[in-house]
């Protein structure tokens, strides 16, 4: 039986990880390398590095970063922030990715999500979208939720899988930072829309947040978090633990 | 000598990091020559079976990997890789494939239950199955590991040398070997240390 998914998301700015964690045992908190083992051999089933920064020395640096996670850690890895043109697929699957993500980049350019299936596979293909509730209607918003893209959200995603994205990823901005657990109005919609795994973000604050997702929407692969597993509060064994025990199938 | 076969068809890096991790004597390469001089061989891929198929004999890569299997030396395919090795594929038409495992690669869609998604995404249990005894490739792990899956083609009519299946809606064939050549749908090169535990007991081989 195939496993539902934990992934931790690290923001990663000039080859650091930001908002760095806080474990004990961890010298240094903003390394991607040290994160990344840490997570690996703490159950983590994925790792997504989302590149927030702004200049191409920064750029250049993440390359640098991502080039050494790869050597080192290995379970798949899926990169996202600043991907608007093959190259930029191109730039980061040579330096170890396993998956890319597209979120304003495709927003821009609908055409990508093709073209990139296209030359490197569905599989490679993660459409990452940023919705929130707009009179009612669930909207996607573009640069870091920051601008309305006017898109419906369950068309858009929908597109997207048509033109071959091979997962969905769906961040609810209503949710996001509350930590009152996941958007599950939003994740049943898109879960009857769409036939590949859809990835759950957005207002985790507990493991009961997580058991509730899977329970609630069976359908649902995998539930993706930041700041809960950064700062402690939700240690990825337990949570598997408490997934288990509420018969919801992970890999311990 | 481990050498991972680069015939122009997927990532090679996470393969090559993964043997370096254990410590094995690697090198990428497609030529003929360092196929010849490796103590075993490593045949990855991702993509369409047709055009992985096409590089191969291009190269002449095809031929010389079915002499080299039948020597002895130890041969793995990995995903794509694997499923090269069955005799064909129907992923967009019928091509021929290697025929050194009987059996062939066909859609997993019409074989699974409904509502269960295509590609087959993620982490997986390996079932070793009755009556096969376990193969030295997975002396290192155990029946129910994970392993990390990413496919939407499946080999069949291949049971008498699958040596592990793995279970979506219906089981699907997960591992193979015949003789010293062996196929592994998953990547063990993206599953933790459980994979690395399979790679390390292939670099083993003797």
């Amino acid at each position: 039986m195939i496993t539902k998914r934990i992934i931790p998301c690290l923001d990663v700015r000039d080859g650091r990880v930001v908002k760095g964690v806080n474990f004990e045992g961890l010298s240094d908190v903003s390394s991607p390398v040290g994160l990344g083992r840490f997570y690996s051999e703490n159950g983590a089933d994925e790792l997504v590095f989302y590149d927030i920064t702004a200049s191409s020395e920064g750029r250049r640096l993440f390359s640098d970063a991502l080039r050494a996670v790869a050597e080192q850690i290995f379970i798949p890895l899926t990169v996202g922030g600043a991907i608007n043109t093959l190259d930029d697929f191109d730039r980061v699957l040579k330096c170890g990715a396993d998956k890319v993500s597209v979120n304003s980049g495709a927003i821009r350019d609908p055409g990508l999500i093709l073209r990139a299936a296209k030359k490197y596979g569905d599989q490679c293909v993660v459409l990452s979208a940023d919705v929130k509730r707009v009179g009612g209607r669930f909207t996607v918003f573009a640069k870091g939720g920051r601008e309305n893209s006017g898109l419906d959200a369950i068309a858009w995603i929908k597109s997207g899988v048509a033109h071959g994205a091979g997962e969905v990823v769906l961040n609810s901005i209503d949710t996001d930072g509350v930590r009152g657990g996941f958007d599950l109005e939003l994740l049943a919609a898109a879960c009857e829309a769409v036939n590949v795994p859809v990835i759950a973000s957005g207002g985790a604050g507990g493991i009961g947040d997580f058991v509730r997702l899977f329970k609630t929407l069976p359908r649902v692969d995998a539930g993706l978090a930041a700041s809960i597993f950064h700062f402690g509060e939700v240690g990825i064994p337990a949570l598997k633990a408490a997934l288990r025990e509420n018969g919801i199938p992970v890999r311990i | 000598m481990t050498l991972i076969i680069n015939y122009g068809v997927g990532n090679l890096f996470s393969l090559k990091s993964a043997l370096s991790c254990l410590g094995v004597e690697a090198q990428v390469s497609g030529e003929p020559e360092a196929v010849r001089r490796a103590e075993r061989l490593i045949l990855p891929g991702v993509g369409a079976f047709g055009d992985a198929r096409e590089k191969l004999r291009l190269n002449g890569l095809d031929r010389l990997l079915q002499q080299e299997a039948a020597s002895g030396k130890p041969l793995m395919g990995i995903c794509l890789g694997m499923q090269l090795l069955f005799d064909r594929s129907f992923e967009y038409g019928e091509t021929e494939g290697l025929h050194l495992v009987p059996g062939e690669v066909r859609p997993i869609a019409p074989f699974i239950p409904k509502g269960y998604k295509i590609p087959h995404i993620g982490w997986n249990a390996l079932r070793f199955g009755d009556g096969i005894g376990q193969s030295e490739v997975f002396k290192y792990i155990s029946d129910g590991d994970c392993m990390y899956f990413v496919h939407s083609f499946a080999a069949r009519g291949c049971a008498a040398h699958t040596i592990a299946t793995t279970e979506y809606g219906v089981p699907l064939t997960a591992a193979v070997q015949r003789d010293r050549v062996f196929g592994m749908q998953f990547h063990p090169e993206k599953s933790g240390r459980a994979g690395l535990n399979i790679l390390k007991a292939f670099c083993e081989i003797q």
